[in-house]
């Protein structure tokens, strides 16, 4: 019995002419994700004198960079945990929404002119004499005006201005999948509001809110220019970013600097983790109603 | 559609829309901030500016050198656009066409970029750039955004190939269509729609995509945002006026090219690959 040939076995397994048009893309994505980020590994565990893991000591030991970790989570957590409790409820309104493209294009808006623009508009929007206080002046919520930039505020409302949008964007998206059939059976066998949303939305939606919630604390937790022009970033909002930036390129220790970016993506990969790992303890399962 | 009458949900709904209204509210402050500023003559403590003025604009133009600026912008923002493009649909038709061991793996190298805050894999890249003498130059800045623009083309073109009949690309074959004329005269016109939604989502990214140009740029290779965000960083050495200035034009920019890419394409499928609609 003749076996095939080489060429038929492999493309019974899949591998052909069309498999190889991956190859360009793949090299590209080798060349400049996979390999920098090894370069980077190894580069952090040869630091400028010391012990291998004498980048990771310094980090560790010292209270203004360590201390970067718990100021960037205590402003990324929070920021992400308000975006989705507003993103949620808005979400299902807007579902029932007939025309939702004007309001879909205005929310883009800031995602697309980015952190750095909405951070040059807050300055003069939250600063002293800026529209803000003056509003809550004169409906006199406030005696004085208060300050919102340069420190922790400014940046919080920042990553809320280009995060809210996104989180909503993505959670809409979601909502929208969910086969309003079920909705309807759950009216019909007598579920008020409340019950539909907590019986049968959330188990459906938690998927999906777990995912949502990864991708806006990722952006969140990346904070960067908002930070620096917004916030305070000797102080209260020197988040990681900004500490894996000094290090690398203005205090040229491209060492340090790898090693601290590869501590804020340990940091990140840890929260994610914890959140996806805590979705697989709700349902999983299709959000239509068809069978299947 | 189900809808309660009674007093809770009322108050409850009445509460939903106005926080969104606030939102929306404070997001136009914001966008109308920069505007009314950069067209003020002088304003200070007061809720509108004393008088209103274009000459912003041109010491903006100038002090910034901004026709260069927006040259390069748009060099390297089309560069990066045409090189993931190319690379990303060839890709993409590869993964949504064939299955072979590892595919998963190879999808998630092209998911991986999206999940990972851009400094982390950006400062370790930039470092190989410099080694490598590529730091501050025009290729090291389209490298670096080629590395969350073509997993953003391969994404979003994998759906949108998959629902192309395979069918379709036999039949040309089986009337005798080359490799070439398949391509050019089946699959070009067919995928073309998709192509363009996806392409001018990443000129909107990349020509916002702040840090990771940051890292890289140099003098001569600064995109419009990182020459912004140096105009604020230095904000009291030259007039607010002028900075926002800079600011709306970069806003005009940016939103010219989301207004044509909202003709193809859904808000949402800006920050996510929208949902298949249910059947039926």
């Amino acid at each position: 019995m003749s076996t095939p040939s080489l060429r038929t076995r492999l493309a019974a397994r899949g591998f052909d002419g069309t498999t190889l048009l991956i190859l360009p893309g793949l090299a590209v994505m080798l060349g400049l994700f996979i390999y920098p980020f090894f370069y980077g590994l190894a580069d952090s565990i040869m630091p400028k004198e010391g012990a291998w893991y004498a980048n990771y000591v310094t980090f560790f030991r010292d209270p203004f960079q360590y201390r970067t970790i718990a100021s960037t989570l205590w402003l990324a957590l929070p920021v992400t945990i308000v975006n989705l409790a507003f993103a949620v409820p808005i979400a299902f309104r807007v579902r029932l929404m007939t025309r939702q493209r004007l309001l879909t294009t205005i929310l883009v808006l800031p995602i697309t002119l980015g952190t750095v623009f909405v951070a040059d508009g807050l300055l003069t929007f939250l600063g002293p004499q800026g529209w803000f206080n003056r509003v809550l002046v004169l409906v006199g919520l406030l005696d004085a005006p208060v300050k919102l930039t340069n420190n922790y505020w400014g940046v919080f409302a920042s990553l809320v201005i280009t995060g809210f949008p996104f989180a909503f964007l993505l959670t809409l998206s979601y909502v929208t999948g969910i086969d309003p059939a079920i909705e309807q059976a759950a009216a019909t066998l007598g579920a008020n509001a409340r019950q539909r949303f907590t019986k049968v939305f959330l188990p459906l939606l938690v998927p999906g809110l777990a995912v949502t919630f990864c991708l806006a604390f990722v952006q969140a937790f990346a904070v960067f220019p908002s930070a620096v022009l917004l916030g305070a970033p000797a102080g209260p909002t020197r988040v990681i970013s900004i500490a894996a930036y000094q290090a690398a390129f203005e205090q040229y220790d491209h060492s340090l600097g790898t090693a601290i970016a590869m501590i804020m993506g340990a940091v990140e990969l840890v929260v994610v983790l914890a959140v996806l790992g805590a979705r697989s303890m709700f349902y999983r399962g299709p959000t239509g109603g068809t069978k299947g | 559609m189900i809808r309660d009458q009674g007093l809770v949900s009322k108050i409850w709904r009445l509460a939903v829309w106005a926080v969104a209204g606030l939102f929306i509210l404070n997001l136009i402050g914001v966008i109308a901030a920069v505007v009314v500023n950069s067209f003020a003559t002088r304003w200070l403590g007061t809720w509108l500016p004393v008088g209103l003025t274009t000459k912003w604009y041109f010491s903006a133009w100038k002090e910034f050198q901004l026709s260069s600026v927006v040259f390069v912008t748009f060099q390297i923002v089309f560069t990066v656009v045409i090189i993931s493009g190319i690379l990303g649909v060839t890709t993409a038709y590869a993964l949504a066409r064939r299955d072979f061991p590892g595919k998963r793996l190879v999808v998630l190298l092209f998911l991986l970029p999206l999940l990972i805050p851009p400094l982390t894999y950006g400062i370790p890249l930039a470092t190989v750039l410099y080694q490598i003498g590529l730091g501050g130059s025009f290729w090291g800045v389209v490298l670096i955004n080629l590395v969350p623009s073509l997993p953003f083309v391969v994404l979003v073109m994998i759906p949108f190939i998959e629902q192309i009949d395979p069918r379709i690309e036999a039949a040309a074959r089986v009337f005798g269509a080359g490799t070439g004329s398949l391509f050019l005269r089946i699959l070009l016109p067919l995928l073309l729609p998709g192509m363009l939604a996806a392409l001018l989502l990443v000129l909107v990214r990349t020509i916002a995509m702040f840090e990771l140009t940051f890292l890289i740029a140099g003098p001569t290779s600064q995109t419009l945002v990182v020459s912004l965000y140096y105009a604020v960083f230095a904000a009291g050495v030259r007039a607010g006026q002028s900075i926002d200035a800079m600011a709306v034009i970069y806003m005009v920019t940016t939103l010219f090219w989301l207004i044509l890419a909202l003709q193809f394409v859904n808000p949402s499928q800006i920050v996510a690959r929208a949902k298949q609609q249910p059947a039926s």
